[in-house]
């Protein structure tokens, strides 16, 4: 089964977890309900569409409140690290938490617990703490924007916020900026990195690319990188070799951005709409 | 507890003039973001010649920010912090040349729409109707509540990120909103 980890951006909302259901535009778990915006609702939305294309259970979540101060994120963390190891969940996706890296030395040591370790894939403000630790490599997948990967390939930048000019600038050199994350071991053992040509890489380098359909305003729309964290964990969680899973996620993701007919003034739930039929796309070949 | 303990050390040595000529400046350091955007508020509206930085290796966290300032100043500083209730965890002075936040901003024009990008943080603007269309990238938890609080808002009514941000990546956008607001005057 697929775990999800990460936040909502609403402080009043309570520490949960449990199966995550979908109700027209509005995430369940347990008694709460989340609207499907931008962040881990809209990673949440896209897996649980996925999972009922492939007909796979939906994935459970363990979600908190916070809105940036870290609270709900330390009591998330907190909690993980005792309940993690009396699970067995196949894959783990962690996604928007505060970068804190005491806490993600502390999860990584509960997932060491684990008798079956789970395929581990970061994104987001988790991604962040991975590389802030110096444990990247203990992840499977990491799903960096061009901007991100960037920030992992600065041995020295401790978060985006501070990637040193001369590497942010090389936004058209992937390739570079992708030898560098792993050279100083930044990098997770693939690498799934989202822009205006999505590929797939480890540390030989590229191994995979999808560069179409090509929708320019899906760069402005937040929640479409979120998505396609949301499409390939499924995805892996349903044991697809890593190269056909993200290949598959990859596509799915950009044809339900341009099932969408996108502006720069779409909003990410009206392309979580198209992912049925994309995963038909992809699926009927 | 190992930031007081650095603190602490750091604060009883008499620490030379760092290897930029750096001696002259300290760092002021905060239970957490917020605090420091507080301060560089509260500081820069009253004259202030501050830098929002990167702490150094010994006392990074997270998603950490510091408020480099003229040391001589310190008394000055403190006492307009503590008097609202901003006071610092603790003082220490730079040593060894801090993290710059990233200053490139890159513009895209979609036409109607406009978007600039701070760091890995984007903000989208309608130019006909001055309404923020978007806000995309970034990883911390206050970016979906940002994006929240500001999509569909005009420029002049969203709240800012520098007021409802706490983290870096609100910090990032906060960067990006004033180019946009820069922009928009030109």
């Amino acid at each position: 089964m697929l775990c999800v980890v990460g936040t909502v951006p609403s402080d009043d909302f309570p520490l949960v977890e449990g199966e995550v259901g979908l109700n027209g535009d509005l995430l369940r778990i347990g008694t709460s309900t989340i609207a499907v915006h931008r962040g881990t609702p809209a990673l949440l939305a896209a897996a649980v569409k996925s999972a009922e294309a492939l007909g796979r259970p939906s994935p459970f979540a363990y979600l908190v409140g916070d809105t940036g101060t870290g609270k709900g994120s330390r009591k998330l963390y907190a909690h993980l690290t005792e309940a993690l190891p009396r699970t067995s969940f196949q894959t783990i996706a962690f996604h928007y938490l505060q970068p804190i890296i005491h806490w993600h030395k502390r999860l990584q040591a509960a997932v060491g617990t684990l008798k079956d370790r789970p395929k581990l894939i970061a994104d987001a403000g988790f991604m962040y703490a991975a590389k802030m630790s110096g444990e990247a490599s203990l992840y499977d997948l990491f799903t960096p924007d061009v901007g991100e990967l960037a920030f992992l390939a600065d041995e020295e930048a401790p978060h985006p916020f501070y990637t040193r000019g001369f590497i942010l600038h090389e936004d058209n050199r992937v390739p570079d900026l992708i030898a560098r994350a792993y050279k100083h071991r930044n990098a997770a053992r693939y690498l799934l990195v989202k822009g205006e040509r999505d590929c797939l890489a480890d540390a030989s380098g590229i191994l995979e690319t999808v560069d179409s359909p090509v929708e320019e305003a899906l760069e402005a729309i937040g929640g479409t990188g979120d998505t396609l964290t949301g499409i390939v964990s499924v995805l892996i969680d349903a044991q697809m070799h890593m190269r056909e899973a993200a290949v598959a996620a990859m596509r799915i993701n950009r044809l339900a951005g341009w099932h969408a007919r996108p502006t720069p003034a779409t909003q990410i739930g009206e392309i979580i709409g198209y992912i049925p039929q994309a995963f038909r796309d992809v699926l009927d070949g | 507890m190992a930031l007081f303990g650095f603190l602490k050390r750091t604060r009883s040595r008499k620490e030379p003039a760092g290897r930029n000529g750096e001696g002259d400046r300290g760092i002021l350091v905060f239970e957490n973001t917020s605090e420091v955007i507080q301060a560089e508020n509260l500081l820069k509206g009253e004259g202030w010649e501050i830098r929002v930085m990167g702490p150094p290796p010994e006392i990074r966290q997270g998603c950490d920010l510091v408020i480099e300032f003229p040391l001589m100043e310190e008394l000055d500083i403190l006492r307009i912090l503590e008097a609202e209730g901003l006071t610092p965890l603790g003082v220490v002075p730079v040593t060894s040349p801090l993290l710059q936040p990233v200053d490139i901003f890159h513009v895209k024009d979609f036409g109607r729409y406009f978007m600039v990008r701070a760091a890995n943080m984007k903000l989208t603007l309608d130019k006909e109707t001055g309404v923020i269309v978007n806000v995309s990238g970034g990883g911390c938890p206050d970016v979906p509540y940002l994006a929240a609080s500001m999509v569909g808002q005009t420029l002049a009514d969203a709240p800012r990120p520098r007021d409802i941000g706490h983290t870096l990546c609100g910090y990032a956008l906060q960067l990006a909103y004033e180019e946009v607001e820069r922009l928009c005057s030109v």
